[in-house]
C-alpha cells in the first residue's frame, strides 16, 4: 500500500464528515482574525443570532491599518481607525483574545501566531488572509480563506473543503553565499509560475529546505500562494520541535512529550506518491529580483530585463510588455543598472529577527545612499522589535539612515501611511509586485533583506553575495 | 445569497493573463467594514484616470476610455470572459463582492485562483473554467452584441450560433448556488459529528483543548 504524504495525514485527521461529491467537513485547530476581513463575518454572526463555536480558538491582532509610527497618537485615517477599532469591539463582545494596538505582542498576524506558539505542528490553521500559507513551515496545514469562510469558522469551527492534489518540490544542494530562502522561493516561482501550484498543496523538501531555519521555512511557505497553491507544507524535524519548545502557547509538561512524539510523524512516508514532482537545484539559484508585475517575472542580479519579443506565447508577451511599460523598465536593461528611490524591509515574508539581522549585517557602518529618499525597517511583531533592540540592531539601520518603525503591514500593501508614490521604485522585501500593490503607481522589485538593504545602500540593486559596499 | 439558475447576457471581454485581486479592488477599498457598495471601484485602477479613494462619489472620476468596462456596449454585461490565473493572490473576498455588486453574475476564463474561485460561489458568482482553447475561441468570435445563455442545472453554455459548450462544476456547490443555500446553516446540521471529533481529537492531543490564556 501506498504510504500517506504529509498532506494526506493532516488532511485525514482532521475530517469530520465526507459529502457524496468528495468535499469534506474539515475541522480548523486555530483560527487567527484580523481587522480587514473579519467585520463582515461578525456581522453575519450577529445577523443570525450565532455564537463562536469555540472561542478559545481565535486569536485576533490588526496588522494591515496600523500605523508604524507615533503609535501614541492613534490612526489618523479615519476610515483605518474605524476598522480597527470594530475589531477591538467585536473582540470584546464575543469574548476574543485580540493583541491590542499597545500590546508588545502585536505584529504581522503570521508573525505572531509561531512566535506565541499559537499555530503548531499539527494544527489546521486558517485565517482571512492568503498569506497563511506561511504557517505550514510548522508542519500544520494552513491557508487562507474569504469573509464567508471567516464567518463559517467562527460559527462551526470547520470548513467545507475538497481536497487539493499533492507536488512535492524537492530542492537539493548547498546553496550559494548571501543566497536566503527568498532566493529559493523566488527562483521556484521563477519556475513553475504564478499558477503552477493552482490546485496542490506544495510540501518544500530536500537538503536546501531543511536546511534552512524556522525563519527561512516561513519566507518559502509564505509564497506558495504566490505559486498558486493554497498551502505549502515543510516536514517536521529538530528545527521545528526546538523552534516551539517553551512558546507561551506551546503544549506544557506531558502534554509537550505526547505532542512531539505526534509531531515527530509529519512527515511524508518514504513511499508516498506525489501527483507532481518537481526538482530544483538549489546551487544553481543565485539572488533574485522581480522585474515585472507577477511574482513569477523574477530574474537572477546579474541578469537582464527579459525581451517580450523572445516569448513564443503571444498572451504572455504582451502581459510582459506591459509590466514593463508599467514598470519604466527597458527589455535588456541590466537589473543591477536599476536605481531605487525607496526600501521597504519587512512584511509577514521576511520581519522576523534572522531578516533583520541579515540587513544589519549588510548596512551596518554605512549609510543609505543619496537617490534614496525612505528606508524603511519594520519589524515583524512588538516582541521582534524588542529582541532587535536588544542586539543593537535599531542603532545600526538607524546610524545608516534607516528609519525604524513599529510593528504592521505596512508599506507591502500601503493600507496605512507608508506607501509609494507615483512613480517610485521599491526594492521590498514583501511578496507581491501587482501594479499599485505599495501605492497608487509605485513600482515593486521583490528581494530578499540583504538584497534590499544592500540596494539602499548603494541606491540600486547589487549582488549582495560579491558586494563589499565599496 | 442570490441563487443562481439560468442567464443570459452580453459578454465584456478582458484580454488579460493573471488579473490579480489587487486590480479587481485596490487595497484602500478594503478598509469599509460593509458587504456592499464595491461595485463603482471594481478595477478602480484600470476604470478612472485619477486615484480612487474609499466612499468617493465616482459619477464625476474622469474614466479611461479604453477600458473594457467602459465602452457602452458592455455596461450591462453580467458575464466576464478573461484569460488564465483570474483572481489571483490576496483572499480578500472583497473582489468577488464588487464583481456581484458591479452587475456580473459568471465569470468564464481557462483557470482561476483557488481561494477566489471559493470565495465566488458564497456570493451567487458562477466561475466557469474552460479549456484554453475554448476561451480563445469565444474571444475570437466575440462581438459587440455577443450573448450566452448560461443554465447551472444542465452545465452549459450556449453561444448565439446555438452551440453549446459542457462545464464542469462540483455537485455540492452547484446544489448550494441553485438554491442560494447558506453554507452555515448546512454545516450545523453536522453539530453532532463536530462534538464527536472533538471528543476523540481530545484523547489524541489533548493540549488543543487546554484553553490556556494569554
Amino acid at each position: 500500500m501506498a504510504g500517506k504524504t504529509l498532506y494526506d495525514k493532516l488532511w485525514d485527521d482532521h475530517v469530520v464528515h465526507t459529502e457524496d461529491d468528495g468535499s469534506c467537513l474539515i475541522y480548523i485547530d486555530r483560527h487567527l482574525v484580523h481587522e480587514v476581513t473579519s467585520p463582515q463575518a461578525f456581522d453575519g454572526l450577529r445577523m443570525a443570532g450565532r455564537k463562536p463555536w469555540r472561542v478559545a480558538r481565535n486569536l485576533a491582532v490588526a496588522d494591515h491599518n496600523v500605523p508604524t509610527n507615533h503609535r501614541d497618537r492613534g490612526i489618523a485615517d479615519p476610515v483605518s481607525r474605524l476598522q480597527v477599532e470594530t475589531l477591538d469591539k467585536n473582540c470584546a463582545e464575543f469574548g476574543i483574545t485580540e493583541f491590542g494596538m499597545s500590546d508588545i505582542r502585536q505584529g504581522i498576524v503570521h508573525v505572531i501566531g509561531p512566535e506565541q506558539g499559537a499555530t503548531l505542528p499539527g494544527m489546521t490553521v486558517v485565517c482571512g488572509d492568503s498569506h497563511t500559507s506561511t504557517h505550514g513551515a510548522s508542519g500544520a496545514l494552513a491557508f487562507g480563506i474569504g469573509t464567508s469562510e471567516v464567518e463559517h469558522t467562527l460559527a462551526t469551527q470547520c470548513l467545507v473543503q475538497k481536497k487539493a492534489k499533492n507536488l512535492l518540490i524537492s530542492v537539493n544542494g548547498e546553496v550559494r553565499a548571501g543566497v536566503t530562502a527568498k532566493d529559493i522561493v523566488l527562483a521556484i516561482i521563477g519556475e513553475i509560475g504564478t499558477a503552477g501550484g493552482t490546485g496542490y498543496t506544495i510540501e518544500f523538501g530536500g537538503s536546501a529546505i531543511r536546511a534552512l531555519s524556522m525563519e527561512g521555512r516561513m519566507t518559502v511557505c509564505n509564497m506558495a500562494i504566490e505559486a498558486g497553491a493554497r498551502a505549502g507544507l515543510v516536514a517536521v524535524d529538530d528545527v521545528t520541535i526546538d523552534y516551539y519548545r517553551n512558546r507561551p502557547l506551546s503544549p506544557k509538561g506531558d502534554d509537550w512529550f505526547m505532542a512531539e512524539r505526534m509531531w515527530r510523524n509529519l512527515h511524508s512516508d518514504k513511499n508516498a506518491v506525489f501527483d507532481k514532482t518537481i526538482n530544483i537545484d538549489a546551487t544553481t539559484i543565485k539572488p533574485q529580483v522581480t522585474w515585472g508585475t507577477s511574482p513569477e517575472l523574477v530574474v537572477a542580479v546579474d541578469d537582464v530585463v527579459p525581451n517580450p519579443a523572445d516569448e513564443a506565447d503571444a498572451v504572455k508577451a504582451q502581459s510582459m510588455q506591459r509590466a514593463l511599460d508599467y514598470m519604466g523598465l527597458q527589455a535588456g536593461q541590466k537589473i543591477t543598472d536599476i536605481q531605487i528611490d525607496k526600501v521597504f524591509i519587512g512584511s509577514c515574508t521576511n520581519s522576523r529577527i534572522e531578516d533583520l539581522r541579515a540587513a544589519a549585517v549588510v548596512v551596518e557602518g554605512k549609510k543609505v545612499a543619496a537617490n534614496v529618499k525612505q528606508a524603511l525597517i519594520v519589524p515583524g511583531s512588538g516582541l521582534i522589535k524588542q529582541q532587535a533592540e536588544s542586539e543593537g540592531l535599531d542603532k545600526i539601520f538607524i546610524d545608516a539612515g534607516f528609519e525604524w518603525r513599529d510593528a504592521g503591514c505596512s508599506m507591502c500593501l500601503a493600507m496605512n501611511a507608508d506607501r509609494l508614490e507615483e512613480g517610485e521604485r521599491c526594492a521590498s522585501t514583501s511578496n507581491r509586485n501587482f501594479e499599485g500593490r505599495q501605492g497608487y503607481g509605485g513600482r515593486t522589485h521583490l528581494v530578499s533583506p540583504a538584497m534590499a538593504a544592500a540596494a539602499g545602500i548603494a541606491g540600486y540593486f547589487v549582488d549582495v553575495s560579491a558586494w563589499t559596499g565599496e | 445569497m442570490k441563487a443562481f439558475t439560468t442567464l443570459t447576457s452580453i459578454v465584456a471581454p478582458l484580454d488579460r493573463a493573471n488579473v490579480d485581486t489587487d486590480a479587481i479592488i485596490p487595497k484602500q477599498f478594503l478598509k469599509s467594514i460593509r458587504r456592499t457598495g464595491f461595485g463603482v471601484y471594481l478595477f478602480d485602477e484600470w476604470r478612472y484616470l485619477d486615484q480612487g479613494q474609499p466612499d468617493m462619489d465616482c459619477t464625476n472620476r474622469p474614466i479611461n476610455k479604453d477600458f473594457v468596462l467602459n465602452k457602452p456596449q458592455y455596461k450591462s454585461a453580467q458575464i466576464l470572459l478573461t484569460r488564465e490565473n483570474f483572481g489571483c493572490g490576496s483572499s480578500r473576498e472583497h473582489a468577488p463582492w464588487a464583481l456581484e455588486d458591479y452587475g456580473f453574475r459568471a465569470i468564464i476564463a481557462p483557470s482561476f485562483a483557488d481561494i477566489f474561485y471559493n470565495n465566488c460561489f458564497k456570493n451567487g458568482l458562477l466561475p466557469i473554467a474552460l479549456d484554453a482553447e475554448i476561451v480563445d475561441g469565444l474571444f475570437k468570435e466575440l462581438t459587440d452584441d455577443y450573448a450566452l445563455t448560461i443554465d447551472l442545472a444542465a452545465q452549459t453554455i450556449t453561444t448565439p450560433s446555438g452551440k453549446t459548450i459542457a462545464f464542469n462544476v462540483d455537485e455540492n456547490r452547484k446544489f448550494r448556488l441553485l438554491n442560494g443555500l447558506d453554507d452555515i446553516g448546512l454545516t450545523l446540521q453536522h453539530a453532532d459529528k463536530i462534538h464527536a471529533y472533538e471528543t476523540e481529537r481530545a484523547k489524541r492531543a489533548p493540549w488543543l483543548f487546554r484553553e490556556i490564556s494569554i
